[in-house]
């Protein structure tokens, strides 16, 4: 154990060390092949301009090296093996598309998706919204935000132990220590085995996501309704607008473009979730999603690359829309600046 | 100004309001903290918001059989403790001989039970039961009896699972895959982003594009030709120099996005009178940008920390299952299925593994929350 905390800290060392190595020695190399003090004006002019056209290419080279082996590349190889075999070694064009469209699990991991993406980034966005405005009216409102704001740190699973533990059941006539079943009982009804319910129950998965992320969107939308300028506002108040007709007529359309901002993120992060259903259900009781049979096929009986590679292919369609969306952002607000 | 708008309803619900929803949001997290540090028997019996009210538990013990009685002062007598044998240990508020009525007589009182008998049960769990006669039969006779457990708390479950469920070493395994992985991407990422910012690059439109369009692509793309690529190669499968290069790809898009949009808001004449007075872009990185963007690379870094440290995708389809390669969140969810029931080890490993992202999310929020705000493009 120590060996291995020792050669952590040496590889960190080594890492670093050869990043800082790297970009020093080969920026170094440039000053000395190409001097930008050469004998010759004429020399000194080509060789600077030589070290302005390479230069750049050494600051990105790493970074486009690893992008393309770790993102770019692999895009392109699961779109190819999705039309092969399991093993990648046989083209075998849309079957693998075509089982998907009759398998069951499948079925039921679209249907669960589009579940998760009509719920969790609407009630997110909308108690976050909620959240925001009324935190930002009372004097603890920031120690408020905090703690609405910290699952936001725990990890997926822990969230799922967390929660787990909150939806256990115990039979009728035991004592309860699920502290939803207890409420349920104090209220007079019959304790659930809540995760086993089918259909409901991915409203109870949805909700750790919902408690993860409403804190990321009360944070967003908190600083995108600071940023409302106060006179449109007081125009408001001064023609007569009362708190409701203000907040949804004057303050939302504002910051339309932070909730679709807000939207499309969670929406993202939705379609791969993955951890919550491993670890709460592993897909039973009707609570597949795609994330989680895309895994289940890498793995499964040996692995079928193939069919894994189609469901990660319909994962990746379902982004696209926002992919292209974001570029499109990205590209107007950088105009003509650098 | 918004705030000063007559409240309508009134203030007292704005703060009720407020208080059920940040109460709906903690008391899971609490529920888990509270548990984790109860005794074993008690997380299973009770629930956790009862963790600091004494709770009663009716039992049932037999007494020793008539073959350990001996004789005194002309009457025959058989005393022990109730609680002998086993484990349970606690407070006997009342008992009795029947099942209807476990506590009809308070404890230290002597009990007048027929045939001339008394028992007498004090509430440490020492008896004492006398007959005039001698007793028979060949099994003792069964006492119902009352405890109340006092609220008990301990650090057992803590000591348990980081020593004997793995938990300690996967704490260390989970530091060897985060550290590097945080650093690494920040040298890189920062370099790439001074260059997209400030360089004359002929295709620096487009490259910006690819990397915004990647912040998006699941990571779901990238696993199988990965993991193919990782086996055929030998060295990168199951090692943790994989793992880091593969933590250090996926979070390379939102590094750069994060710190060129930082970097290209520095001020332009701060760079050009630099190179005026002759110092090239390398000198200008490591001795202007870099400094400066210490905001920056310190929100990427604490993003970057909680994303690895929380993954569970990665780490099981690039390490091992093995105790030397097995991280916190993976132990977590193994120990999700083996140990499903018991909620003391599920709990205490629980809280140890988002102990770190609490700690480093509330020392350092004020940089968490500004790199939300710089860089909400990207789904976590």
């Amino acid at each position: 154990m120590l060996t291995q905390v020792f050669w952590a800290f040496a590889t960190v060392l080594i890492g670093v060390g050869g990043c800082v190595g790297y970009f020093y020695a080969s920026n170094l190399l440039l000053d000395r092949l190409f001097p930008a003090s050469a004998s010759n004006d004429a020399h000194a002019i080509r060789n600077l301009k030589i070290q302005s056209s390479v230069r750049p290419w050494l600051f990105l080279g790493p970074a486009l090296v690893l992008l393309c082996v770790y993102l770019v590349y692999p895009v392109i190889e699961t779109l190819i093996l999705s039309f092969q075999d399991k093993t990648g070694s046989r083209f075998v064009g849309f079957d693998n598309y075509a089982w998907a469209a009759k398998d069951t699990q499948f079925r039921t991991s679209i249907f669960n998706n589009f579940l998760w993406l009509l719920v969790v980034p609407a009630a997110c966005t909308f108690l976050g919204l909620v959240i925001a405005v009324l935190t930002d009216r009372i004097w603890w409102g920031s120690i408020a935000r905090s703690l609405i704001f910290l699952p936001l740190a725990i990890s997926f699973v822990g969230a799922s132990v967390i929660w787990k533990f909150v939806y256990d059941f115990r039979g009728e006539g035991q004592e309860q220590i699920g502290i939803l079943n207890a409420v349920v009982e104090w209220f007079g009804f019959s304790p659930q085995v809540w995760i086993a319910l089918p259909f409901w129950n991915n409203f109870f998965l949805m909700m750790i996501l919902i408690w993860i992320q409403t804190g990321f969107a009360t944070v967003i939308l908190g600083a995108a309704l600071r940023g409302v300028p106060e006179d449109t506002i007081e125009a408001a108040v001064i023609d007569g607008a009362g708190p409701f007709k203000i907040f949804w007529r004057i303050m939302v359309p504002q910051i339309m473009t932070t909730i679709v901002v807000v939207w499309t993120t969670i929406t993202v992060l939705v379609l791969k979730v993955f951890d919550i259903v491993l670890t709460m259900t592993n897909g039973q009781w009707d609570t597949q999603v795609l994330a989680n049979l895309m895994f289940d096929w890498m793995f499964r009986g040996g692995g079928d690359f193939g069919r894994g590679a189609a469901i990660a292919i319909v994962i990746m369609l379902a982004v696209l829309p926002i992919m292209i969306w974001n570029i499109r952002q990205a590209n107007a607000e950088r105009g003509g600046g650098h | 100004m918004w705030q000063r708008i007559r409240l309508e309803p009134s203030r007292f619900f704005l703060h009720l309001a407020v208080l059920l929803i940040v109460a709906a949001w903690t008391l899971p997290t609490a529920g888990l903290l509270v548990s984790s540090l109860r005794d074993k028997d008690l997380i299973a019996t009770s629930g956790w918001w009862t963790a600091l009210t004494t709770t009663e538990r009716s039992e049932q013990a037999r007494m020793k059989p008539p073959a350990d009685q001996v004789q005194k002062d002309g009457h025959s007598e058989i005393s022990g403790n109730l609680f002998e044998g086993t484990d349970h240990a606690g407070q006997i508020s009342a008992f009795g001989t029947r099942v209807q009525n476990p506590a009809e007589f308070s404890a230290g009182a002597t009990a007048q039970l027929q045939d001339g008998r008394s028992l007498t049960v004090n509430s440490d769990g020492s008896y004492v039961y006398t007959s005039p006669t001698a007793f028979t039969g060949d099994r003792g006779q069964r006492v119902f009896f009352v405890t109340s457990v006092p609220p008990k708390f301990t650090t057992d479950n803590y000591r348990t699972v980081l020593f004997s469920e793995g938990i300690g070493r996967s704490f260390i395994n989970s530091l060897t895959v985060t550290i590097p992985a945080t650093i690494i991407p920040i040298l890189i990422a920062a370099f790439a982003a001074y260059a997209l910012a400030w360089m004359k690059l002929p295709a620096r439109g487009f490259i910006i594009a690819v990397i915004v369009g990647l912040l998006v692509v699941p990571l779901q793309m990238s696993l199988i030709p990965l993991l193919k690529i990782y086996n055929a190669t030998g060295f990168l499968s199951k090692t943790y120099l994989g793992i880091w290069l593969a933590h250090t790809g996926f979070g390379l898009p939102f590094a750069i996005y994060l710190l060129r949009s930082y970097i290209a808001g520095l001020p332009k004449d701060l760079i050009e009178s630099a190179q005026v007075d002759g110092a090239n872009d390398f000198k200008i990185f490591m001795r202007i940008i870099l400094p400066l963007s210490f905001p920056a690379l310190a929100s990427f870094a604490i993003f970057q920390f909680l994303w690895v440290w929380n993954d569970l995708l990665v780490a099981i389809v690039f390490l091992g299952s093995g105790n030397d390669q097995l991280v916190l969140t993976g132990r977590l969810n193994a120990l999700l299925g083996s140990r499903g029931g018991n909620w003391e080890i599920l709990t205490a490993s629980a809280f140890v593994t988002i102990i770190v992202p609490l700690v480093v999310f509330f020392s350092l929020q004020r940089y968490f929350v500004r790199g939300l705000l710089a860089g909400s493009v990207k789904g976590g």
